[in-house]
């Protein structure tokens, strides 16, 4: 966070206040490690990403027509990914909580309480629509790329364009 | 083995493998698990234009981007080496449904007949690809995460505000999958 802190300070007063604030409202995939590490230590990260991408398609997680049966209570399928995803989640972060489990470099892990706002309805629903549409998140678009539906790519440009959209206009949006 | 591989996996095997990352990424690095903010990575390295949003020091994360990539290339990999010869078997009002849409293809885990380049250029087409990947990227950044972010890593970390970000994900879903969709793919 230091980082991020000390350039957001060179910024106008305004400008931190508003970046202060997304990092507080928006701290899914955020780095919390103070360790330097060289580049090669984000390999570990590659080969997580590539077991978890086998899994996507192994379960037909990025199948459209397993998000389509979601959507129409046809399967239960998707609801047990998620289901028992959470659970072991939450009891993994339990016991991290627990017994106090430090990272591989022996940092203490942090966890953020996320703050309620109204993007989280408006956007949750805009998102909602858009997963029913294309049958992916943010996730599965890279996954479907890969297993080589290739239009694919264009639902992923158009997603970091709509990314793009909503940080250009995002103080103007009701949150 | 191999055969068994290349069976779709049950939804016990594969949503305990994806809960496992949340505590892989803890404790390997320190990192939250979340996939949909790659996508602001990317903006911010590659278009920041001046925003706010997207001035911040997104080298610092971008061991995400490493996960995103290890995403396609898993599932380059499943679709090469473990791929399931036999087409999909979904249920069969669904597949009624989508006759009535000329989707009959259950060779590929996404239907052929809407997603490819030529579509692009039809209405169906551009709707469910350009506009359905604007609103997961717009919606997404706007709700502050995803179906990792929030639904997973978040309601897995008691956080109400994901628990209600999940439930409009879903009320999305459902309104769109039941009241629009059937007018886009009738297009």
């Amino acid at each position: 966070m230091s980082t991020t802190n000390t350039f957001v300070q060179n910024q106008e007063p305004k400008v931190h206040d508003t970046d202060f604030e997304v990092r507080s409202l928006d701290t899914m995939c955020v780095s919390d490690t103070e360790i330097k590490e060289p580049w090669y230590g984000n390999l570990k990260y590659l080969v997580i990403g590539v077991l978890f991408g086998i899994v996507f398609v192994k379960a037909e997680i990025i199948s459209w027509f397993r998000i389509q049966e979601m959507f129409r209570l046809q399967s239960f399928h998707m609801y047990g990914v998620i289901g028992s995803a959470i659970a072991v989640g939450m009891l993994s972060i339990f016991l991290i909580k627990k017994f106090n489990i430090k990272t591989i470099h022996g940092e203490k892990i942090e966890f953020h309480d996320k703050k309620f706002n109204k993007g989280q309805i408006y956007g949750g629903l805009l998102f909602g629509l858009g997963w029913a549409i294309t049958g992916a998140c943010p996730g599965p678009l890279f996954a479907q790329i890969g297993t080589g539906a290739t239009a694919v790519v264009v639902t992923l440009l158009s997603a970091i364009a709509g990314t793009w959209v909503y940080g250009r206009f995002r103080e103007k949006l009701p949150h | 083995m191999l055969e068994w591989l290349k069976q779709p996996w049950p939804w016990y095997v594969a949503g305990p493998l994806i809960g496992l990352t949340v505590p892989t990424l803890l404790i390997l690095g320190n990192k939250s698990f979340g996939i949909s903010s790659s996508l602001r990575h990317v903006c911010a390295a590659c278009l920041p234009a001046k925003i706010p949003f997207f001035q911040y020091n997104w080298k610092k994360e971008v061991w995400n981007l490493f996960f995103v990539l290890g995403i396609f290339f898993g599932g380059v990999l499943a679709a090469w080496l473990l791929s399931n010869p036999d087409p999909m078997v979904v249920h069969p009002n669904l597949q009624a449904e989508m006759a009535g849409y000329g989707i009959t293809d259950y060779s590929g885990l996404v239907p052929t007949e809407v997603f490819n380049w030529p579509a692009l250029l039809t209405p169906r087409g551009f709707i469910m690809m350009v506009a359905g990947g604007f609103l997961v990227g717009f919606g997404t950044r706007y709700a502050g995460g995803c179906t990792s972010g929030h639904a997973i890593m978040g309601i897995s970390n008691l956080q109400m505000p994901s628990v209600i970000a999940t439930c409009c994900f879903m009320a999305g879903g459902f309104i769109m999958a039941n009241l629009i969709l059937p007018f886009i793919l009738s297009l």
